[in-house]
């Protein structure tokens, strides 16, 4: 274990219960109104920071990165060891899939180091390494996003979909019909998505529920009119929605405007980790993140800049069910 | 896995291509065997795209000829109505052009992923060459997204994402000349978006004296429909619907730029034919093929050809049930109390509204067999029996 600022239980909780103020989680409108009937359930969203991650250097220090993910996991999971929580989220026997966001490049990709801490934890919980899958739509892209190809094996496999392709048939929810990336329908029983905390020029945000754009072979049929309800869509496909037991959105470095290219002028050192198994609620609070730094930056909010992330209001209302974005009914938890 | 389109029309939106979907069709023919009519193009071992040695990227990306550079690295395409506004390291709606660092690039010049020798008539072009053969050929991506696509394995994916050829212009051209093609024809996806390769290619074809024509939605702005349809010889335009209402919910495009093509094209003097789809329930109406005929009458003109072709369960919409004949008799009999001189049903093998007429003294000029002309009887552009002036273009 490193030496990571590591809170105990009890404090947990005293700040899960301040979490969403501290967060400044001040629901739209359209969250609200799409939120689930009154029961005490809340979904869990867990921030957890560390300014230390990276030491005194640029790069991720992987020791740190490791306790970050520790704290977060113990968090959202309520225990107090990393193997107790990741037997939780898998079972020996699981093939799992890290659906990694690499479209940014060296820049603003999934960090490497989260992924590993990711794979140490998998493995502790009983996974073999080559049924671990990290992977993307491209493998070149992902060589970009600093991963390197690996195939075969007993190794943790990491490549694209282009080297196994999609699959023939349609897969159809509402407006979207595609073919879903084979490694996810045929390599993987367990989804576990990795964004990277951005802007998007044309959705607002680029969370969780827009990373499974990286698993249909047709995403740019889905850019119009804010990805919305194209992103919900998606994400109701059953081969996505059966796989996906968790969201860990890569904060590390984040974007709050012109997204989803790495823009540096447009992105900061963020040194956190968002985890919900809870998509949706997961996106709300991301996107209130970038709310929160572009008011920092004196930058219109996404709403007055034509780009408030609707679809997220669209995955949680009543045809679509992906999870809440009512800020009443988010247990935001700040680590 | 292996799969076989069936043949019947031409389009994207009308039929199918009989090529092996998502497959490499090895163009280069380096044997030099003869194909006939309707022959496919060999494909090369039968691996999935994804398996085969990664293509080359740069040989098919050319800057993009039709958009304008924006703040922040962004791009507007100009090319077609839709007009995208696309951030770096993004691809427009169509999929077949991306945003490098504010530069605006199409991925797809001389990447051909479909190419086959087809009969004229199976694009359906009826008053141009007739028993004539075309070089078709089509790259991956479409500017829409019609929910009856038959050729949606190549027109609605990346380019990336199936096996293609790089074939630069001039070799269109050899191969057209080798087969025994006049034309090159640019179909089966959307020749829309691979304008720049379609341009460069019939300037190719020109200067071997092959011609071109193009099958297409019509779905374009008006500067680069003028400077891309402006090198066709014959233009195919499907004509999806007459209202709004389809385009929008069934296509994903707009009705209005397509009609503003069509007029566009008749003041250019473009030879063009207008398919129209009928599918049951939603664009097959009395008063919608009645205000269709009086458009095409009113701004087009009596002789333009109008195809109505009969509609197959496919791709988004296999809950419909194939066109009945009665409905595509109805729409051609409202048609023709209209007034339009040439109205034709495709689709159905054997119809005898698929054989061109004299209008005026109601004689049999070209008889069709499937996709082959078997008579041609037409004489200096004029009915031999009558006189009567028969506009298009049947001779080389
Ligand atoms: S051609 Fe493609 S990128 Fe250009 S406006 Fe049309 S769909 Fe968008």
């Amino acid at each position: 274990m490193s030496d990571a600022p590591h809170a105990d239980r009890r404090d947990f909780l005293k700040r899960a219960l301040s979490g969403a103020a501290a967060l400044g989680l001040v629901g739209a409108p359209a969250c609200a109104a799409a939120g689930t009937e009154a029961s005490g359930w809340k979904a869990r969203v867990v921030v957890a920071r560390d300014p230390q991650l990276r030491g005194g250097g640029s790069s991720v220090d992987p020791q740190r990165m490791l306790a970050l993910l520790d704290r977060a996991m113990q968090t959202l999971f309520y225990r107090d060891h990393p193997a107790e929580v990741w037997r939780l989220v898998v079972r020996p026997g699981d093939v799992v899939g890290l659906k990694v966001n690499t479209l940014g490049g060296r820049g603003i990709s999934t960090s490497r180091e989260l992924v590993a801490a990711i794979c140490e934890r998998l493995q502790e919980a009983g996974i073999r390494p080559a049924d671990i899958v990290v992977w993307d739509r491209d493998t070149r892209e992902m060589e970009r996003g600093g991963f390197h190809a690996a195939m075969g094996g007993d190794r943790v496999q990491c490549f694209g979909t282009d080297q196994v392709d999609y699959e023939d048939d349609l897969a159809m929810w509402g407006s979207v019909g595609s073919r879903l990336s084979k490694i996810l329908t045929r390599r993987t029983n367990v989804l576990i998505s990795l964004p990277v905390l951005k802007d998007h020029d044309g959705a607002g945000v680029t969370l969780g529920l827009k990373n499974m754009y990286g698993a249909i072979h047709n995403p740019n049929k889905y850019h119009p009119d804010g990805c919305n309800p194209y992103i919900a869509d998606v994400n109701m496909l059953p081969e996505i929605r059966k796989r996906l037991r968790l969201t860990i959105c890569d904060g590390t470095t984040a974007m709050y405007d012109g997204g989803p290219a790495y823009k540096p002028e447009s992105s900061w050192q963020m040194n956190g980790l968002i985890v919900s198994t809870d998509p949706v609620a997961l996106d709300y609070t991301g996107w209130q993140i970038i709310e929160r730094k572009r008011a920092e930056k004196k930058l219109k909010t996404l709403a007055a800049d034509g780009r408030e992330p609707k679809y997220i209001a669209t995955a949680a209302d009543r045809e679509h069910r992906l999870g809440t974005c009512d800020p009443k009914r988010i247990s935001a938890i700040e680590v | 896995m292996f799969r076989r389109l069936s043949i019947e029309s031409e389009s994207a939106a009308t039929g199918g291509a009989s090529f092996d979907r998502r497959f490499f069709l090895k163009c280069a023919l380096a044997s030099g065997a003869s194909l006939g009519a309707g022959g496919v193009v060999q494909p090369a071992a039968g691996m999935p795209a994804a398996a085969q040695p990664q293509q080359s990227d740069a040989q098919f990306v050319v800057e993009a000829r039709f958009y304008d550079k924006q703040p922040n690295r962004r791009i507007k395409c100009k090319l077609c109505p839709r007009a995208c506004v696309v951030g770096d390291k993004e691809r427009g709606y169509c999929g077949a052009r991306e945003n490098r660092g504010g530069t605006y690039y199409s991925l797809v010049h001389s990447r051909v992923c479909a190419a086959h020798v087809d009969p004229i008539e199976k694009k359906p072009l009826f008053h141009y060459l007739p028993g004539s053969l075309a070089f078709s050929l089509a790259t991956a991506g479409c500017n829409v997204n019609c929910k009856f696509c038959q050729n949606w394995d190549i027109s609605q994916v990346r380019p990336e994402q199936i096996a293609a050829e790089y074939l630069p212009p001039y070799r269109i051209a050899q191969l057209a000349q080798q087969y025994g093609c006049p034309s090159i024809a640019y179909t089966y996806s959307e020749p829309v978006i691979f304008s720049e390769y379609m341009m460069d290619t019939a300037d190719a074809g020109h200067e071997s004296g092959v011609r071109s024509v193009v099958v297409s939605n019509g779905y374009i702005q008006q500067e680069a429909l003028k400077a891309a349809y402006g090198k066709m010889d014959a233009v195919k335009i499907d004509l999806k619907a007459f209202n709004e209402k389809y385009y929008h919910d069934v296509v994903t495009g707009q009705l209005k730029p397509v009609l503003e093509t069509l007029t566009t094209l008749r003041k250019m003097g473009k030879w063009t034919e207008v398919v129209y789809l009928v599918v049951p329930t939603l664009n097959d109406s009395e008063a919608e093929f009645t205000g269709l005929a009086r458009w095409v009458k009113a701004n087009l003109g009596p002789d333009v050809p109008l195809h109505f072709t009969q509609f197959h369960p496919q791709y988004l919409l296999k809950n419909l049930p194939i066109t009945p004949v009665s409905t595509l008799d109805r729409a051609k009999a409202i048609a023709d109390a209209e007034g339009l001189h040439f109205v034709y049903i495709g689709n159905v093998p054997g119809h005898p509204a698929q054989n061109t007429y004299c209008p005026q003294c109601k004689r049999l000029l070209v008889e069709r067999v499937g996709f082959t002309a078997g008579k041609m009887l037409i004489r200096k552009n004029a009915c031999p029996f009558c006189g009567r002036h028969i506009p298009g273009i049947w001779h080389t």
